[in-house]
């Protein structure tokens, strides 16, 4: 039965795409549809528990065997109710946000798609295999990214998202090659017996290609310095933001990163693995202090969460990773798709500066919203984001204390800017016209945001973690100093938020380098600018000069030049032909009688 | 004594004179008699080989039939060398071969 969970939506984004594709209202009935049955498969998984699960040998060839298998353990299972949940609720969503758009039946069959990639990850039980489905989510995001692809920017985006994930999957490749090499296997349960012997007898080799593994993270959960394409992919619809940008596709790092986090215990690089979670976690939060648009504002957030979730992960601590995960998945969604809810009704407008009030206008929207920002500040004991939020202080706390006080930081600058953002949006007096005449979208899609909101508050809730997350909930004790940091950060960031901000037209302490994301986008551009010329360059000369220089015009030279050299003996005097005629003759009759 | 080397010695001077004069006069005429001259040489030792290499006493009658033909193809080439050389000098107005150079690369 859990092949169904693949084979639906396969089934579901082939049919979309090649049958209902021009009726957009079927291809949304069927996607959804689909996806609630992949739900209920899930529930039923999570609660009954169940472990078995089947493979097939895809390839053999001598001693190796490639399986296409399904694992389902307590994480995955928890993952692909995680997965199957959101992008129900985004499904739901998208028939309202959607309503009006022309390629409906492209959107849902990308969706389709993406939702059958994400549940081939989750459930992979062979490096491969998932490798196999990791590059079919970084292509279900390039399609939907690029879905209104008749504008430039959603077509540069989509681009720039496929290429940053390729370089992170190139080291992720290498990665899978030489764990197999030093474990003898590409199968996780195998790799756990083998992995401590292979650690200890090459430990250089082992760290490096654990850091090459973390490549594919890298890419896929956009750490630094490939962080690049997350805020642009914010081009895309804002279900899709909601759903692969912010709830699932980027956390399929964190999740790799858990699913082996009995190789990661085995080695010093998990060190690295931690230090690049935290800074870009820092260097995302500061950036999300001066963003004026809310997708790249809730974009830099998830870069940032993503950040705590790696740094928990390379410090041993992949279960505070998954559990906040888990509830960053449940917030962040809402937050998304509370922005989609806003856009819609201020007709697609994303400029926080051009709305205001909207609190009035849109009170549902207002209160989920204000849950979401609730949960992503972590506000005491009421909201899920808490308890994640801090086992990954604690986790910080006992591993490096540097390392804790730039989570400390983070944890300052995150309340502090979704203030910003929920101030400017929905508090005060309405800035420009639409804004005046927002109204409260449709009930399709509240209803998600209400149920995401009931999530935020509940997810949190050792009762509900320990069903989803099974034997990966974790819930240390947590140190005095931990709880200070953590409550006292959240107070004073939403506090200053707030009162900075509040009544403000516009940005009243505009910092161009932190707003222009200081400036790596043009560094990057002119890195690759200088290489792209340096071996185009190169190319051109070989092609001109080797190439072209013996095949070309070398035979075309030769020739000329024989034939230069040959037509001297064309004189054109009749007298000069006789004198080689006779000579000729003279030097054959030698030839023939003397020779 | 006569010996069959002095006809071969004469043939060869005159065969060599008609080629020098082939390759160095100018004149067209002058060439085309150079060219019967060197055929005449050909005659020469074909007669010569014949009178001195005897087959039962008389002399070895195949050279001298060969000369016939050699004379009557040298009449058939004078004549349609001597046409050929009417046409040039009504196209060039000249005899002069250094004059006629248009296949000259």
């Amino acid at each position: 039965m859990a092949w169904l969970l693949l084979i639906l939506p396969l089934v579901t984004a082939a049919v979309t795409a090649l049958v209902t594709r021009k009726n957009g209202s079927v291809s949304a009935y069927i996607s959804v549809a689909s996806v609630i049955a992949t739900l209920a498969i899930s529930v039923l998984m999570l609660l009954q528990g169940t472990k078995d699960g089947s493979s097939f040998t895809w390839i053999a060839v001598g001693d190796f065997k490639l399986n296409i298998g399904l694992a389902l353990d307590s994480l995955s299972r928890g993952m692909m109710f995680i997965v199957t949940f959101i992008g129900t609720l985004v499904h739901i969503f998208s028939l309202g946000y959607m309503k009006g758009d022309e390629s409906k039946g492209r959107y849902f069959a990308c969706l389709s798609l993406f939702m059958f990639s994400m549940t081939g990850i989750v459930l992979a039980d062979n490096f491969v295999m998932m490798f196999i489905f990791w590059e079919l989510v970084g292509v279900s995001s390039y399609l939907l990214i690029g879905h209104w692809f008749t504008k430039n920017a959603p077509v540069e985006a989509a681009k720039k998202a496929f290429l940053t994930n390729r370089i992170g999957d190139f080291g992720f490749m290498i990665g899978i090659l030489m764990i197999w090499g030093m474990t003898g296997s590409i199968a996780f349960d195998e790799m756990k017996e083998t992995a401590s012997a292979a650690a200890t007898a090459h430990s250089k080799m082992f760290g490096i290609a654990v850091l090459c593994l973390f490549c594919g993270a890298v890419g896929k959960s956009a750490m630094m310095p490939l962080h690049v394409w997350l805020p642009d992919a914010m081009e895309g619809p804002t279900p899709v933001s909601a759903l692969i940008h912010a709830a699932t596709m980027v956390a399929a790092g964190v999740f790799m990163l858990a699913r082996v986090s009995f190789l990661l215990s085995l080695t010093e690089a998990a060190q690295l693995i931690a230090w690049i979670g935290a800074i870009t976690s820092l260097f995302a939060a500061v950036v999300a202090t001066q963003q004026n648009d809310i997708k790249k504002v809730l974009a830099y957030s998830t870069l940032s969460q993503l950040g705590y979730m790696v740094m928990a992960a390379g410090l041993n601590a992949s279960d505070a990773a998954m559990f906040h995960l888990y509830t960053h998945a449940g917030f962040k969604a809402l937050l998304f798709l509370g922005a989609g809810a806003v856009i819609y009704a201020c007709h697609h407008e994303q400029d926080m500066w051009k709305m205001g009030g909207l609190s009035k206008k849109m009170p549902i929207t207002f209160a989920t919203f204000a849950i979401g920002t609730a949960a992503l500040a972590a506000v005491p004991y009421v909201t899920s984001g808490f308890f994640s939020k801090e086992q990954i202080l604690v986790s910080a706390y006992n591993g490096n204390k540097m390392m804790f006080f730039i989570a400390g930081l983070v944890a300052f600058l995150t309340p502090f800017y979704m203030m910003r953002m929920f101030t400017a949006v929905f508090l005060g007096k309405p800035r420009t016209d639409q804004a005046e005449h927002a109204k409260e979208v449709p009930s399709v899609m509240n209803l998600p945001l209400i149920v995401l909101a009931a999530v935020s508050i509940v997810a949190g809730f050792g009762v509900v973690a320990k069903v989803v997350l099974g034997e990966h909930y974790v819930h240390a004790a947590v140190p005095f100093e931990v709880l200070f940091v953590s409550v006292s950060t959240m107070i004073v960031g939403a506090g200053l938020g707030f009162v900075l901000y509040r009544g403000k037209e516009s940005e009243p302490l505009p910092v161009a380098f932190i707003r222009d994301k200081f400036y790596l986008d043009e560094i990057y551009i002119a890195i690759v600018r200088v290489f792209q010329d340096g071996v185009a360059y190169v190319s051109k000369a070989l092609d001109h000069h080797v190439v072209d220089g013996i095949t070309s015009r070398g035979s075309a030279s030769t020739v000329v030049g024989l034939g230069s050299l040959f037509r001297r003996i064309q004189v054109g005097n009749l007298q000069a032909y006789a004198f080689l005629f006779g000579a000729g003759v003279i030097l054959v009759v030698y030839l023939l009688v003397f020779a | 004594m006569v010996t069959l080397n002095h006809y071969l010695f004469v043939s060869g001077v005159l065969f060599t004179l008609g080629l020098t004069g082939v390759m160095l006069r100018r004149s067209l005429i002058v060439i085309f008699m150079s060219l019967e001259m060197m055929l005449s040489a050909a005659n020469l030792s074909l007669v010569a080989f014949s009178r001195f290499n005897l087959v039962d006493g008389l002399p070895n009658y195949n050279g001298q039939a060969f000369v016939f033909f050699i004379i009557t193809v040298a009449a058939a080439e004078v004549a349609v060398g001597l046409a050929i050389i009417v046409a040039l000098f009504r196209a060039r107005q000249t005899t002069n071969v250094d004059d006629i150079t248009s296949m000259k690369y």
